[in-house]
């Protein structure tokens, strides 16, 4: 191919260097990227729409399956909605609980990432490592929950275990030596030659255009913008906790880096106050069944940044609406621009970056025809009609089924 | 890194020699359901709060209930324990779940 001439290559949906399925149509003029069309929705999986079907009970627990990663902040982030309309008033203790399960997440998520990171670099010794690691806090999570991922902790109105002090000193030791691993991982990622110089400048994104881009999380952060939930609009029990927004002027990969092993120490910090400021009292105050009509809107800090949710109720016991915005949404813009003029080979490492979960961004798919491209909407009772025709073409008949599911309709 | 590298060497591996050396689950892990069949009294609130309908509850006979669990679809959430009323259900630390035969997935609680 001439180094002169613009081609277009697909990278993804399924792509060795991406841990997750999406599709990136990249205009390549030799090396060098020209511009980056990002196709969301391969993942599109109908969650908005299953959590109108089902009571807030079994919503929490989809919910929490939006993302295996940040389950806790997803269902942390829907039940603050579900608890505002409510106007239930958490006790105290459960939203410390709430506040040390995120906490613990957020270490996990980070350490993972650091793996992941180093993965995509070629650095596989870190991701040995890290990942070792970050066995020990996922011991912890299932000791307090019972859970290794989709810990099931939250419930409308509280929490639904309760920690003991035995608990509280194993999670201390554990925090003791994961806080004595951190220290050693930001020595690496400051002093080890292989990773600053292979982050360094990558995946820039400066401070006016992180604002411009609505970037959030470490990737904002890195960039100099101070923008945490946790600090700026206080949940759970962030209000009386000290911590410190982690920010940096690298504007690059590197700087996402270094901002992530530096928030592993915050997080160990607030775990320490939480576990030592632990209130007495209830977990949890009893829920409704039926939530009255309302509407509320959500803001958490998952490790990737902002998460969003909306929730409208309509006093039944099913939401009328649930509307989710994870914060790869927000970053997949930046990454646009950060790949923007740079070589093909910093593509993995750069989207790896804003440590992008797809599946918890994708919310629609859209096809269009594979000649014409053409593009169309259509309405939930169109597509209900086109699936029932297309099912009977594949010789799969619903009309049974159908008739059983209308009456059963009617009845709700 | 060159040290701690050099340092793993002469350290034991991290993983574990499973199947040989089991994995010891903390207490209270959320693992395969128990059904205690004496003490559920069939008002199938687990019934209706389970987020996957892994389990059923048929009535048998007169204050005779069996459960009927399907381990495909249950996703260990332990919310049908906490729903129940009688504490009939429990979760076990079982969590060698496994199977070569989808059928053995399906199990059945009964009082006999
Ligand atoms: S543990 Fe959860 S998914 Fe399994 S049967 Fe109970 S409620 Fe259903
Ligand atoms: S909730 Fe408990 S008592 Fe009620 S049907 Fe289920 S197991 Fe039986």
């Amino acid at each position: 191919m001439h180094n002169s001439e613009e081609f277009k290559i697909p990278f993804g949906p399924q792509h060795p260097a991406l841990k997750e399925p999406e599709s990136f149509s990249v205009a390549l003029k030799g090396e060098k990227i020209m511009g980056v069309d990002i196709r969301l929705g391969y993942n599109h999986r109908g969650i908005e729409k299953a959590a109108e079907e089902r009571t807030y009970i079994q919503d929490i627990y989809l919910i929490e399956r939006v993302c295996g990663i940040c389950s806790h902040a997803h269902a942390t982030c829907f039940i603050q909605a579900v608890e505002e309309i409510a106007n239930l008033v958490v006790p105290k203790r459960a939203l410390y609980i709430r506040t040390l399960i995120a906490e613990l997440e957020r270490v996990h998520s980070h350490l993972l990432w650091l793996g992941v990171a180093g993965h995509e670099i070629g650095f596989d010794t870190l991701l040995m490592y890290s990942w070792r690691d970050r066995e020990v806090v996922m011991d912890i999570l299932a000791l307090l929950t019972g859970n290794r991922v989709n810990y099931g902790m939250n419930t409308i109105g509280g929490v639904r275990r309760d920690i003991d002090p035995e608990q509280i000193q194993q999670t201390l030791k554990a925090v003791d030596i994961l806080e004595e691993r951190t220290k050693y991982y930001i020595e690496v990622a400051t002093q080890e030659t292989t990773i600053i110089k292979r982050l360094s400048g990558v995946g820039v994104v400066s401070y006016d255009d992180a604002l411009r881009l609505d970037a959030v999380g470490p990737t904002a952060r890195a960039s100099g913008v101070k923008r945490d939930i946790r600090a700026d609009d206080p949940y759970a029990a962030y209000a009386e906790i000290s911590f410190d927004v982690i920010t940096d002027d690298h504007c690059d990969v590197y700087g996402r880096t270094v901002v992530r092993v530096k928030e592993l120490m915050e997080s160990y910090k607030i775990i320490r106050q939480v576990l030592k400021n632990l209130p007495e009292g209830p977990i949890a105050v009893r829920a409704p069944r039926m939530i009255p009509a309302g509407e509320a809107l959500s803001r958490y800090e998952a490790p990737r940044g902002e998460d969003v949710h909306y929730v409208k109720a309509n006093g039944t016991d099913k939401p009328e609406r649930v509307k989710i915005r994870a914060p790869t949404l927000a970053n997949i813009q930046a990454v646009k621009h950060m790949l923007k003029d740079r070589y093909l080979a910093d593509m993995p490492i750069v989207i790896a970056a804003i440590d992008p979960c797809f599946s918890c961004t994708d919310r629609l798919v859209s096809l269009s025809h594979i000649d014409s491209r053409d593009k169309k909407t259509i309405t939930w009772p169109e597509l209900h009609q086109f699936s029932i025709e297309w099912h009977k073409q594949q010789g799969i008949d619903f009309t049974q089924l159908n008739k059983q599911l209308e009456e059963r309709l009617k009845k709700c | 890194m060159l040290r701690e590298v050099l340092g793993s060497i002469f350290k034991k591996p991290a993983t574990n020699r499973y199947p040989a050396q089991k994995l010891d689950m903390p207490d209270k892990y959320r693992g395969k359901l128990k059904f205690y069949p004496q003490k559920c009294i069939g008002c199938k609130l687990c019934m209706k709060d389970c987020p996957t309908g892994a389990i059923t509850i048929n009535k048998l006979d007169e204050k005779k209930f069996e459960a009927l669990i399907d381990l495909s679809r249950c996703i260990y959430c332990a919310q049908c324990v906490d729903s129940c009323p009688k504490k009939a259900l429990e979760a076990s630390g079982d969590v060698e779940l496994a199977q070569l035969d989808y059928k053995k997935l399906k199990v059945v609680f009964r009082a006999d």
